[in-house]
């Protein structure tokens, strides 16, 4: 047995919140943070007599989550009950897919750092969230918020075809990136927007499986790297002890960083799955499907590729303008505008990300001025302003939305290009600075880049950077 | 007034002969000095009822014609919910429940002018067919009060038949608005499935439940129908495109139509007296110009065990919301979680609920639903097939309802076999989602009313309804 390698199987259960402005079976608003139990009506509060209504809006959802993970979509799909008891399913049955699920048998091809790999997704399936539970200890209650009762959710069931937690983060990173440009699904997971169950199992090389188990809590991409590094390393422990792993729920601790069981098989429920018979079986209606094939938004790698081939953007510069997509759209419309790709790519890479991060602003939330920007493009590629007077004035647009030309205007920002204004002031700086002019003499270059800028500053930033550099290379030989 | 039928009624209050107040108070005053005896009643609605009276008259004494039952009042199946009235479904496990909202077919009766009454008695949760079930007593039946008026709509039958109120609504799921009506003297109608909206009635057996009207004749039934049928928006199984219409029709002749007598019914665990009463009504049917042909009913011995399996795995799954952290009953003994729910729901529900649930909850169980479940919905499928190509032959299918007239009450309450037996009759048409109308045929040799059934293929309403008024004009 000196030659034993275990290997690490793992298969994920993802639930992802839909973004539809009702819930999934009644009109509620289905948004999140609301007052506790201010968002029901009868029909998600499980009230006597209510029933279902489907929300065409889902169905489109899980067809273009479908689509994009390259499922079969079905002809008819049926809803079922999961019935079991618990405070927070006031119908005591949740409404789910079990034996005619909406997508089955698609596939996503993730890349990690040596290699590519396809992962299969065995069905994808549309039902309503549970409520929430609220423990207040204080008062040794528990209370009950109906408000995500009814939410819609996908869940997207994998094949158990990942090896390693890089494996996983791949995929959930590409996932949530197509979901993100679905814009089906913010995939906020601290806020229980998208959630992933991790089953894992281990077994020697070549031979058959072994016996799984299910993660959940897991409440970030790191939490769950950490969770199956925690939970390999815990079977690989009890296997090679010659032990056996059992079939169980297990709920990550992130504080701690281990994972503790919650219950075993064999209290598993019974959850007596049955057709809903107050939902009637759906049938995708041809016409229909195509229509929402056609309108498919274009996915971050189909962008990625696109930029590449037609802007000539370079791979990694791409790649960053696809990581949301809020920024994906803002490049395209500033490129269509301003006729200049690379300039906006370096604009939106260099200014505006740094703005983003240097302000704590989500780039979700960012909304800004295209045709502003382009214009600040045209003047700067046209020399109208230089360098520093187009950052600066980006950032105005950026922080206060101010008007780029008479910004530049009402401050005298239009780049001075009178040779002879420039040579006054290097003049001036020459005289005023004889070290540094000696040292340049003396040939030390880093004197120059000094003069520059006290030049600069004397011009108040607007001088034409060349003309100024020009004036002081001839000023200084004179001196 | 307690002879006249709800449109004579209606017509008595827009000509004025009579007022809308004044009727709804002989009314009351007729529930509260009879209903003691027939315990049909569990709420009334006293006080929104005269209100409501108030503004109808006003509607329509300044010359608004409402609706053709404008006026008249009715009572409604505790299954039903109504809106600030208590809805119990006749279980411990929803008493004090009152509703938020009204189901559609009570905005229905509402937007027509109708006056809501009060709640009527039956099965808990429409569970049964004597409506001995329910925790505030049995029903007791007008032509006998020490026999059940038929169930689970029995306390529907009861008040019409008791002259308490002119008209019901009752709900049928495997017979419970025909057979009441046949074990009381009246008239209902089970609609095809999905013509009458399902929102506010709470569910036994989802897929077979249909709400309809129950009355004193035919013509009465119809025109209520006519008001609470239709599509809803919030019920997507309910899926007729529009309300049935009824028309006036002056010829009394069934000519050209054909009628099928499956004389498999006939044979043996029947009444004599049914049978001869319900062959009799056929002859006259006969005599109005329709063709009668017998012919072999298919499956019969599945029709009860499949009913049982699908209806009874339904409700272990309606029922469960009954978990006492919300509504209605809850019990006052528990440590954890697991207590309260068997504790509530132990305390809650009664003998046959549990029976039911447990059933259900047996045949959905893993490992079992092939077997039963899945095997069920087969033989529904062959059942549905089976009257499908009746229907190709036949016009209408005559039956009787049930097996026998009104038993005593306590007579059957043990023997829940003997209980689903008499359920052989109309099952299969809930199974099938197919109309079907219940109609007075006569009396046994104890004065027990005795009633037929027509049955059609869906939507087929218009025609039983002509049928069935041809039939009730010529009895009469």
């Amino acid at each position: 047995m000196s030659n034993t390698t275990f290997e690490t199987v793992i298969g994920l259960e993802i639930h992802a919140e839909l973004s539809t402005r009702s819930k999934i079976f009644c009109g509620c608003s289905n948004s999140f943070g609301a007052m506790p139990n201010t968002n029901v009506c009868p029909i998600c509060s499980g009230m006597p007599g209510a029933l279902p209504m489907l929300n065409r809006t889902v169905l489109e959802y899980a067809i273009r989550a479908g689509l994009a993970l390259n499922c079969e979509i079905a002809d008819r799909t049926v809803f079922d009950r999961k019935n079991y008891f618990y405070p927070d399913l006031p119908k005591a049955y949740q409404i789910s897919q079990l034996y005619s699920p909406i997508c089955t048998n698609g596939f996503m091809e993730i890349e990690t750092n040596d290699y590519i790999k396809t992962i299969g997704i065995r069905e994808i399936h549309m039902e309503e969230d549970a409520g929430k539970l609220i423990h207040d200890i204080a008062n040794d209650s528990t209370l009950m918020d109906f408000n995500r009762c009814g939410v819609p959710l996908l869940e997207i069931v994998t094949n158990p075809d990942f090896n390693s937690s890089d494996e996983v983060i791949a995929f959930l990173e590409i996932l949530r990136e197509t979901l993100l440009y679905l814009d089906i699904c913010d995939c906020k997971m601290e806020e229980g927007s998208l959630r992933v169950d991790v089953n894992l199992s281990m077994h020697l090389h070549g031979s058959e499986l072994g016996t799984r188990t299910e993660m959940k809590n897991l409440n970030s991409f790191k939490a769950i790297s950490r969770a199956i590094e925690f939970e390999s390393a815990r079977q690989q422990k009890i296997l090679m002890a010659g032990g056996v792993v059992t079939q169980e729920t297990r709920r990550w601790n992130d504080n701690i960083g281990i994972s503790v069981a919650m219950r075993s098989k064999e209290n598993a429920q019974d959850y007596r799955y049955f057709p809903e018979p107050d939902l009637l079986p759906i049938f995708i209606d041809e016409h229909w499907l195509e229509e929402i094939k056609t309108s498919q938004p274009e996915l971050a790698h189909e962008k990625r590729i696109r930029y590449i081939d037609s802007y000539a953007i370079s791979p990694n510069d791409a790649a960053i303008l696809t990581t949301h997509m809020n920024i994906s759209i803002l490049f395209e419309a500033l490129s269509s505008q301003s006729g200049e790709p690379i300039e906006s790519a370096r604009l939106i890479i260099g200014e505006i990300l740094r703005l983003l991060s240097q302000s704590g602003t989500q780039a979700d939330d960012l909304s800004i001025d295209v045709s502003k920007l382009s214009t600040l493009i045209d003047y700067v590629l046209s020399g109208k302003i230089n360098r520093n007077v187009y950052k600066e004035a980006i950032e105005a647009v950026f922080t206060s939305d101010v008007d780029p030309v008479s910004y530049i205007e009402d401050k005298g920002l239009m780049m001075l290009d009178d040779y002879s204004t420039c040579q006054e002031a290097a003049k001036v700086v020459i005289a005023n600075n004889p070290d540094a002019a000696s040292d340049y003499l003396s040939g030390k270059d880093k004197a120059f880049g000094f003069l520059v800028g006290q030049t600069m500053q004397l011009l108040k930033g607007k001088g034409n950077p060349e003309l100024v550099r020009k004036a002081l290379e001839e000023e200084l030989l004179l001196h | 007034m307690f002879e006249l039928t709800a449109l004579e009624l209606s017509t008595a209050i827009s000509s004025k002969q009579i007022g809308v107040e004044e009727a709804l108070s002989a009314y009351f005053k007729s529930i509260e000095t009879e209903d003691g005896k027939y315990n049909s009643f569990l709420s009334l609605s006293k006080e929104a009822a005269l209100t409501k009276a108030r503004e109808i008259q006003k509607r329509i004494d300044a010359g608004e014609r409402i609706s053709p039952l404008a006026g008249v009042p009715i009572a409604i199946k505790d299954n039903i919910s109504t809106k600030d009235i208590e809805t119990t479904c006749a279980s411990k496990a929803l008493s004090g429940y009152v509703p938020v909202y009204n189901a559609t077919v009570v905005d229905k009766l509402e937007e027509a002018g109708m006056i809501v009454v009060g709640k009527l008695n039956m099965d808990e949760f429409a569970m049964g067919g004597s409506s001995e079930t329910g925790y505030m007593g049995p029903v007791r039946n007008p032509w006998d009060s020490y026999r059940v008026a038929g169930g689970s709509s029995g306390g529907s039958a009861a008040a019409i038949a008791a002259g308490m109120v002119p008209l019901a609504l009752g709900t049928d799921t495997g017979g419970s608005i025909r057979q009441p009506c046949s074990f009381c003297g009246t008239t209902g109608i089970k609609p095809t499935y999905g013509a009458v909206s399902r929102y506010g009635l709470i569910a036994y057996a989802s897929s077979l439940d249909q709400i309809g009207p129950m009355g004193k004749n035919l013509e009465d039934c119809a025109t209520l129908l006519s008001i609470i049928s239709g599509p809803d928006e919030k019920d997507g199984t309910c899926i007729i495109e529009k309300p049935f219409e009824f028309e006036q029709s002056d010829s009394n002749s069934l000519d050209g139509m054909i009628i099928g007598i499956p004389k498999n019914y006939y044979e043996g665990g029947i009444d004599n007296s049914v049978k001869t009463s319900v062959l009799a009504a056929a002859r006259k049917l006969e005599e109005a110009g329709a063709r009668l042909e017998e012919f072999e009913m298919p499956l019969m011995e599945y029709m009860i065990p499949t009913y049982y399996v699908i209806a009874c795995a339904e409700a272990s799954s309606n029922l469960s919301r009954f978990d006492g952290l919300k509504y209605g009953h809850y019990t006052s003994d528990s440590d954890e979680l697991s207590d309260f729910y068997r504790n509530s729901r132990s305390e809650g529900f009664g003998m046959e609920i549990k029976r039911r649930i447990m059933l259900g909850s047996f045949v959905l169980s893993s490992g079992y639903y092939d077997a039963y479940y899945k095997k069920a919905l087969q033989a529904r499928r062959l059942i549905k097939d089976a009257y499908d190509s009746l229907f190709q032959r036949y016009d209408m299918i005559i039956s009787p309802v049930a097996p026998t007239t009104a038993y005593k009450i306590g007579e059957n309450i043990d023997d829940p076999l003997k209980m689903y037996m008499g359920d052989i009759y109309t099952v299969s048409i809930n199974l099938a989602g197919l109309p079907a109308v219940s109609l007075p045929c006569g009396f046994d040799e104890n004065k027990l009313p005795i009633g037929f059934q027509l049955i059609g293929k869906a939507f087929s309403e218009p025609t039983l309804v002509k049928a069935g008024k041809t039939y009730q004009l010529i009895n009469n």
